[in-house]
């Protein structure tokens, strides 16, 4: 018996607006405790505004309910499995919530003396050791706010090592199987990009590379595992080819949940990489962020990390902000320390044998799955999987099902899709990443509507054409919303 | 470990399933060079409750039960309960961001609900579902107008948020994007539209002015605006205390305004996370960076919300998109949604009537440095002693006064920036006068 869903208690929701009329309220302000000042005579006439126009006007009941119904309509880790490739949607342990909301902690002003705030600076210093261990790097920034973000990091720190030596060099190198994100942050960084294209196995063309690596190459972007869930064989060999001529290597670590405590970029040749703590180290991801996109460096590219840097004076932890050759500030203050918090709790809670735990169990996932879903869809690529297996719809295709059907249909069996048509070397991907946080009997069921899904196409077709069926909102005309933009509510 | 939910059995089944020996053989394709020989150096995983201990001693070291009247940038605001209610609440706490849309509704109507309320605050025809913070923001927002006028110069004025013009300059710095800086008036503590004039020409794209600005003051946006515009140039506003919306004209002159919302319930958290928005005309959406939510119908004809307008971002158009960001502050945002809800039209502008009032008690006993008009932010100048004798007697009375500003600004040599919000008590700004006299 295949567990499906079944509709719930839904509860048909208005927008806040609509639940407007005015002199509702949902606040109370203390009484003034000083003399009350008249904003225009303070701030002069020309400078107060009118009301809000539309602004809502609620009572406490309405907002609670409004949201609690709102939250009904979502799907989340808490409910189910997110098999979403490239993403590691794993558990985001509880403990993690409760220390970030400790109050000396979450209402830490960053300009408090630096007296007043040795423990958050203390936290922050553990976490940068703490991931220059996992990864085998020198040096760690924790300023970037998310992955991209630390990306165009490292692209500028790669940029300002290679002008100190007397040409930043135009172009970086870019794997055909790359996250979007990859392009844009070398465009950010002033580059050229340059695609290269991979080969039978799914992995870099070690013979290719050499071929186009010339002193106008800055770095070549990898992610390894690469987006096929791929360990890239030769990437010492790709180090080699790359520093011989001057440039740099640069990782994209989303994908290290298939690497702790089994293999470390600095040991491969690695010279810079950000990690996704949103991903690889549970922090939540609250329907789209915060993340936070820490890099690591090997020492060549220290002198120009962001500014600040953390420096111990004594037993006491200071900024420094007079870098010479730092790169600069990348965002106000010291980063998403919130989201520090949460992953040093993860790291704490697991320790060394613990996070190389969670790579054995993720990297078990993802092949059980490929064994039992193997004979149902193409496997495009043979070599063996990390922590995500990619399949293709080759054989759904020939019935008229597509990946993005096919995804939509899995709704219905209670799961999050899979990521959909990424990554771009494999035409109607299928990508699929369990993370090593769930049960075998949530892989088993997972398996089980996979198989049922690829019967479907053969039997009934157009039931997965036009999935989902399940839920409270049917498929969603993204076309529509496209070609006639409404991207507000207005008053009717 | 207690995250990892499976027994040794099941790992034995699941392994003879897939025909391995061991969890090892696994990765026996990994090259023997690049395979760790030794355990990490991280010491052993420690339970719940080692965690909570290690993370209180941690917090016992940074300041606790202080009185602050730190602003310049993060503001210390009352955080409505029910903030804290919606956004533990795992379905949005736990959810992926709303590509799919048809189980993401929730997420996806809080978003559309959030880009509303943000063009009616700041009266702006379209506004995004979130930027990393205000920082980033106001970067992103000069290269918007880069690519929406054609040209690359960028004035920023120097009462803008030190911080931000840092950013500003390391995102610029590669882009052909020169930066240069005007200066303010120094009585008034307002921007000098004189020194605007003569520095901008008609290759700038953009002029960028902050309103409060960083020293407290309400910015000469309208003149900025009319410099700008005569030379073909967008006015960026940027606002870093969101209350200040409760009570301030929005800026109709602005083309883009890219500010800060950390007010808005989310807590200071040693400086992040954060949220920040871009709000622009219609004219300008399809050169903004970021997610956007759009209204739409699913195939019932029921009303539906979606991300939209895809084709700026990355994951479609690579190096040719309007920005790398990709991963967003979506939690943030939601908390700042919550807490506009429930403020709402008449508490929003009561609590920044509070504030205003709040900071002009304290300002009336100090001596302003600036004489501009200001919301809930002044700069002051200790006579007679030096501000760190100053601050330290504060210290001792568990108040942590203002910013020194002379790392930021070397002209202004022992001068403090000082908040009054809500939350700041009558006796508490009493003492600080007392200090300051």
């Amino acid at each position: 018996m295949i567990d499906r869903v079944r509709p719930h208690l839904v509860i048909n929701e208005r927008l806040i607006f609509e639940h407007s009329s005015p002199g509702k309220v949902a606040y109370q302000l203390p009484v003034l405790d000083v003399p009350a000042v008249d904003p225009a005579e303070a701030l002069g006439t020309e400078s107060v505004r009118a009301e809000i126009e539309d602004f809502p006007e609620v009572s406490e009941v309405e907002v609670v309910r409004h949201y609690a119904r709102l939250s009904t309509w979502n799907y989340s880790l808490n409910t189910g499995m997110y098999p979403l490739g490239s993403c590691t949607m794993k558990y985001n342990p509880r403990v993690n919530e409760l220390v970030a909301r400790i109050e000396e902690l979450a209402w830490a002003h960053p300009y408090q003396p630096e007296a007043l705030a040795q423990g958050s600076m203390e936290i922050m210093s553990r976490l940068e050791t703490a991931l220059a261990e996992i990864t085998g790097m020198d040096a760690v920034t924790l300023e970037p706010a998310a992955g991209a973000h630390g990306e165009l990091t490292a692209i500028l720190l790669i940029r300002a090592a290679l002008a100190r030596r007397g040409n930043p060099r135009k172009k970086i190198l870019i794997p055909d199987s790359a996250h979007g994100t990859n392009p844009a942050s070398a465009a950010i960084g002033g580059y050229a990009v340059e695609n290269i294209k991979s080969n039978d196995a799914g992995m870099l063309d070690v013979a290719a590379l050499e071929q186009i690596v010339n002193e106008d190459v800055a770095a070549l972007m990898v992610t390894n595992p690469n987006t096929l869930g791929v360990f890239e064989e030769h990437i010492i060999r790709v180090a080699e080819i790359l520093h011989a001529k001057g440039a740099f290597l640069y990782m994209d670590g989303a994908n290290m949940n298939a690497l702790m405590g089994i293999a470390r970029p600095g040991d491969f040749g690695v010279d810079a990489l950000h990690l996704n703590l949103h991903k690889t180290f549970s922090t939540p991801h609250g329907g789209g962020g915060p993340g936070a996109g820490p890099v690591a460096v090997k020492k060549t590219l220290e002198p120009f990390l962001p500014v600040p840097r953390l420096k111990q004076s004594g037993k006491k932890w200071a900024y420094d902000y007079k870098r010479k050759h730092s790169i600069g500030r990348l965002r106000a203050f010291y980063g998403n320390f919130g989201v520090m918090v949460r992953a040093l709790a993860y790291i704490l809670a697991h320790g060394g044998p613990g996070l190389r735990k969670v790579t054995l169990d993720a990297v078990l996932n993802a092949n059980y799955i490929r064994k039992h879903l193997e004979p149902f869809y193409e496997l495009p690529y043979q070599s063996p999987s990390m922590h995500e297996v990619v399949f293709s719809d080759h054989r759904q295709a020939q019935k008229g099902v597509h990946t993005g059907e096919i995804a939509k249909r899995l709704i219905d069996y209670g799961f999050h899709p899979y990521t959909v048509s990424f990554p771009l070397i494999v035409h109607g991907a299928l990508m699929i990443e369990p993370t090593e946080t769930e049960t075998k009997r949530e892989l088993d069921r997972f398996i089980q509507a996979m198989t049922a899904i690829a019967e479907e196409v053969d039997r009934d077709p157009q039931l997965v054409k036009t999935a989902p069926h399940a839920t409270g909102t049917s498929r969603v005309d993204e076309v529509a919303a496209a070609r006639k933009p409404v991207l507000r509510w207005k008053p009717a | 470990m207690r995250y990892l939910p499976k027994s040794d059995s099941e790992r034995r089944q699941m392994l003879d399933a897939i025909g391995a020996g061991s969890l090892e053989e696994l990765f026996a394709h990994l090259p023997e060079a690049v395979r760790l020989q030794r355990p990490l150096d991280l010491p052993l995983g420690i339970s719940e409750y080692e965690i909570v201990r290690y993370f209180r001693e941690r917090a016992a070291q940074n300041a606790s039960g202080y009185a602050s009247f730190l602003g310049a940038g993060v503001y210390y605001h009352f955080r409505p309960v029910l903030v804290e209610n919606v956004v533990a609440r795992g379905e949005f706490l736990t959810s992926y961001t709303p590509y799919q849309a048809e189980i993401s509704q929730g997420t996806l109507t809080t978003i559309f609900e959030f880009q509303t309320m943000i063009c009616q605050l700041t009266g702006t025809d379209v506004a995004n579902a979130s930027m990393y913070d205000g920082s980033t923001a106001m970067a992103e927002a000069a290269m918007m107008a880069v690519r929406a006028t054609g040209k690359g110069r960028v004035l920023v004025a120097r009462s803008v948020h030190p911080e931000y013009r840092e950013v500003l300059r390391t995102y610029a710095a590669n882009q052909g994007m020169p930066v240069e800086e005007f200066g303010y008036l120094p009585e008034m503590g307002t921007l000098d539209a004189e020194d605007l004039e003569r520095k901008i020409d008609d290759l700038t794209a953009a002029v960028i002015v902050q309103s409060p600005n960083f020293f407290g003051a309400v910015d000469r946006v309208r003149e900025a605006a009319e410099v700008a515009h005569r030379r073909g140039a967008l006015l960026i506003l940027v606002f870093t205390e969101a209350v200040s919306l409760g009570l301030l004209q929005p800026p109709a002159e602005a083309d883009i305004v890219a500010g800060e919302l950390q007010s808005f319930a989310i807590p200071p958290s040693y400086g992040g996370p954060f949220v920040g928005i871009i709000a622009t005309r219609d004219r300008f959406v399809r050169q903004m960076p970021g997610r956007l939510v759009g209204q739409t119908v699913d195939t019932r004809g029921n009303r539906a919300f979606c991300l939209t307008l895809a084709t700026r971002e990355q994951h479609i158009r690579r190096e040719k998109a309007t920005s790398n960001i990709c991963t967003n502050q979506a939690l943030l945002a939601l908390m700042a949604s919550v807490f506009m809800t429930v403020y709402g039209k008449e508490g929003l502008r009561e609590l920044a009537a509070q504030n205003l009032s709040k900071a002009h008690y304290l300002a009336s006993k100090l001596k302003p440095r600036f004489c501009g008009k200001f919301f809930n932010e002044f700069v002051a100048q200790v006579q007679g002693k030096t501000l760190d004798q100053m601050n330290k007697a504060l210290l001792k009375k568990k108040i942590i006064g203002g910013l020194p500003l002379q790392r930021f600004y070397p002209e202004l040599e022992n001068c403090v920036l000082l908040c009054a919000t809500e939350m700041s008590r009558r006796a508490d700004m009493d003492a600080v006068a007392e200090a300051f006299a």
